[in-house]
């Protein structure tokens, strides 16, 4: 089965070149992506991955609201009990902010010039057998 | 020399061209945008292209007959963080300085026009922008800036209406009349659905404020430049050089027609329509850019709509270096790319320029960083003498010639979205969107396939990163800023609040030019987030479809 990931755009900036890009190249890598569009709350993501019945969520936030907005889509994980989905993370975040959502168990945090390939290649390790052939 | 001579050289050159070795590194050689480039340019490529001055139609050449001899472009730096106490103390460091105008960067709840303590506002009030709820930080935000000496130039779309009256409100309140207030708003509402995304209500309601406050400012503020036309979001948000020039001026040209549909004389506004692009890194490519765009303009105004007045035909711009171009990765190169880019506006006859900051990929920028970008900008214009030449390009073999093919390019689109049924609905097919993401997913092959080099990201890159030292805000200036909005709450005239909103909904269900409504609410300390809600109830909002 396809590995399938829910990518939203959180908080309130509409720059969607990234996660749009991002998108792109994991449908293309054989995943199969739910793309919720912009302006999610958390809560809102947390309810469509759930939904989608989805393994992973992929955000993307450009306006400096990520410490605020990033730890509650972890909170909302653990009062919904899903804490099992695997959330990925990617925009303009500060080094020393992307220790601080690891901590929170953010898988990884993608920052701008990251190869696409990269992101591909390392949600393909992360769940090896659940990715459709390319 | 005789063509038959001109011809054999050219064979000569093109056989010593063939033969010689070349490097082969498998790097594009056609521009950014893809348009292919040839290794020479001659008097050849010129066929067809008729000589023209600067001050004179199309305005290829620039607008004015003196160039930057007469005037250099005005340095405006685009700033804004935190609150409005914050800004205006960075707005007095920067004229301090030397900078020339103001622009004020919004944040992002501003932008979206809610205020500071809606819950979806919460860690973004005073990010990426100074966040301004009512009259009363607008006040503060200028507090001390003499508005009929200064113009500013104000970034913002959906709620531009009720920036634009709180602006005029502390201009009143400073006893400068309307008449001497001079600035920009961007009020841009097309290219919000097109690539910045900072819509709310639908395209139909959203293009009746724009025309009422274009409507407005003929009127009473005849210095004000009521929209700017902007293709620097589109190009952000990933487009070709081609596609940011066409899909910019098709925006102007449905601003044109929805205010002729008013009833407005076409000289009446044209004036004060301004256009603002980006300068990126494809240093020919954008020069051509500028160049094609002003020709574009004054052709369709003086041929489509019969403008007169040789203002109506000449194209404005603000430009501001490509942040898209900028690197996480050591990031004090960007200082150069910066340069780069300015040059290639300032070559390309810019009217006033903003240069990015080194750190505006990581953050806001810092003091130190901000006046770094500036000194960029008088570097240029006072060591390098290239603002002593007007338009020095003009008349080069390659930039006429491409210069040329963007026009082309240009027209092609415009074709296609006459077909669409023109810019609104081909803006609810997707069309822009669709193209500027194809687009942009090409280039970030490109970079994946190493065929366009990014230096320190696919190449050149170091293992250890020394970091830079950026602006952090502070997270009290949100609870600061949530105490202040309750406080006008409390102390304002709540029967002359009421009122005033009462008005402009009915307003906005008849078809009265909204402004002098929105000029009351905001003297009656209604807030921004009121203010949109009150119209929402009437407009309803925009969702756009999501689609990758």
């Amino acid at each position: 089965m396809a590995l399938r990931i829910v990518m939203a755009k959180l908080g309130l900036d509409g720059h969607d070149r990234g996660v749009k890009i991002v998108a792109r190249a994991l449908r293309d890598a054989g995943f199969e992506v739910i793309y919720t569009g912009l302006r999610q709350t958390p809560e809102m993501v947390v309810d469509a991955a759930l939904q989608e019945d989805a393994q992973v969520i992929g955000l993307s936030i450009h306006s400096g609201a990520h410490m605020t907005l990033i730890p509650r889509v972890m909170d909302v994980l653990k009062e919904k009990q899903a804490e099992d989905l695997m959330v990925f993370a990617g925009g303009i975040v500060p080094d020393e902010d992307i220790e601080k959502l690891k901590k929170l168990g953010v898988a990884e945090v993608f920052t701008p010039g990251t190869p696409l390939q990269e992101i591909v290649d390392y949600l393909r390790a992360k769940f090896p057998g659940e990715t459709a052939a390319v | 020399m005789k063509a038959g001579a001109k011809n054999g050289r050219k064979a000569g050159w093109r056989k010593a061209y063939e033969a010689a070795q070349k490097r082969d590194d498998g790097i594009e050689t056609s521009t950014i945008s893809g348009i292919p480039v040839e290794p020479l340019y001659t008097e050849e490529d010129l066929a067809g292209i008729s000589e023209e001055l600067p001050g004179e139609y199309p305005y290829k050449r620039g607008i004015h007959a003196s160039g930057y001899r007469g005037r250099l472009w005005t340095m405006r730096q685009f700033s804004g963080f935190a609150t409005a106490a914050e800004t205006n103390r960075r707005y007095h460091y920067l004229l301090r300085n030397g900078q020339t105008g103001l622009s004020v960067a919004f944040d992002m709840p501003t932008l979206m026009g809610q205020d500071s303590d809606a819950p979806t506002s919460r860690g973004e009030v005073g990010h990426c922008g100074v966040a301004i709820d009512s009259l009363a930080d607008m006040e503060t935000l200028f507090e001390g800036i003499p508005l009929g000496q200064i113009s500013t130039s104000m970034t913002i779309n959906s709620p531009a209406a009720i920036l634009l009256a709180m602006y005029l409100a502390v201009a009143e309140k400073q006893g400068v009349p309307f008449a001497d207030v001079s600035g920009t708003l961007q009020n841009d509402i097309l290219k919000e659905y097109i690539a910045q995304k900072e819509y709310i209500f639908p395209p139909e309601p959203s293009m009746r404020l724009v025309v009422d406050s274009i409507e407005y400012c003929a009127r009473e503020v005849p210095r004000w430049n009521s929209v700017s036309i902007s293709g620097y979001h589109i190009r952000e948000a990933g487009s070709t050089a081609v596609q940011e020039l066409a899909f910019t001026l098709a925006d102007g040209f449905a601003y044109v027609d929805a205010c002729i549909e008013r009833g407005l004389d076409v000289d009446s506004f044209t004036p004060r329509l301004s256009f603002f692009f980006d300068a990126h890194i494809d240093f020919f490519e954008e020069i051509a850019k500028f160049r094609a765009a002003r020709r574009i303009w004054a052709r369709h105004l003086r041929e489509r709509y019969g403008a007169r007045d040789p203002r109506s035909l000449m194209l404005r711009f603000h430009a501001q270096t490509a942040g898209v171009s900028l690197t996480a990765q050591q990031p004090e190169v960007n200082v150069a790319r910066t340069a780069l880019e300015a040059l290639a506006a300032v070559l390309g006859g810019t009217n006033s320029l903003h240069t990015n900051a080194m750190d505006e990929v990581l953050a806001l920028p810092t003091d130190r960083s901000a006046r770094i970008a500036l000194r960029t900008q008088q570097v240029i214009a006072f060591e390098t003498g290239v603002a002593n030449t007007v338009d020095p390009l003009g008349g080069s073999y390659f930039v006429e010639s491409l210069t040329r093919t963007m026009e082309e390019q240009a027209e092609a689109y415009f074709k296609r979205i006459d077909e669409l049924g023109g810019v609104i609905p081909a803006i609810e097919r997707g069309f822009f969107q669709k193209e500027i993401a194809d687009s942009a997913f090409q280039y970030q092959k490109e970079l994946e396939q190493k065929r366009r080099i990014v230096v320190g990201v696919n190449d050149f890159q170091v293992d250890d990163e020394e970091d830079l030292e950026i602006l952090r805000i502070d997270r009290s200036q949100e609870e600061g800023q949530v105490k202040r909005i309750a406080d006008v709450r409390r102390t304002r005239d709540e029967r002359r609040w009421r009122d005033s909103l009462t008005k402009l909904e009915k307003a906005a269900r008849g078809r009265d030019n909204l402004m002098p409504y929105i000029l009351d609410s905001v003297r009656a300390y209604a807030t921004e987030g009121e203010i949109m809600d009150t119209l929402k109830s009437v407009f309803g909002v925009y969702v756009e479809e999501a689609v990758i």
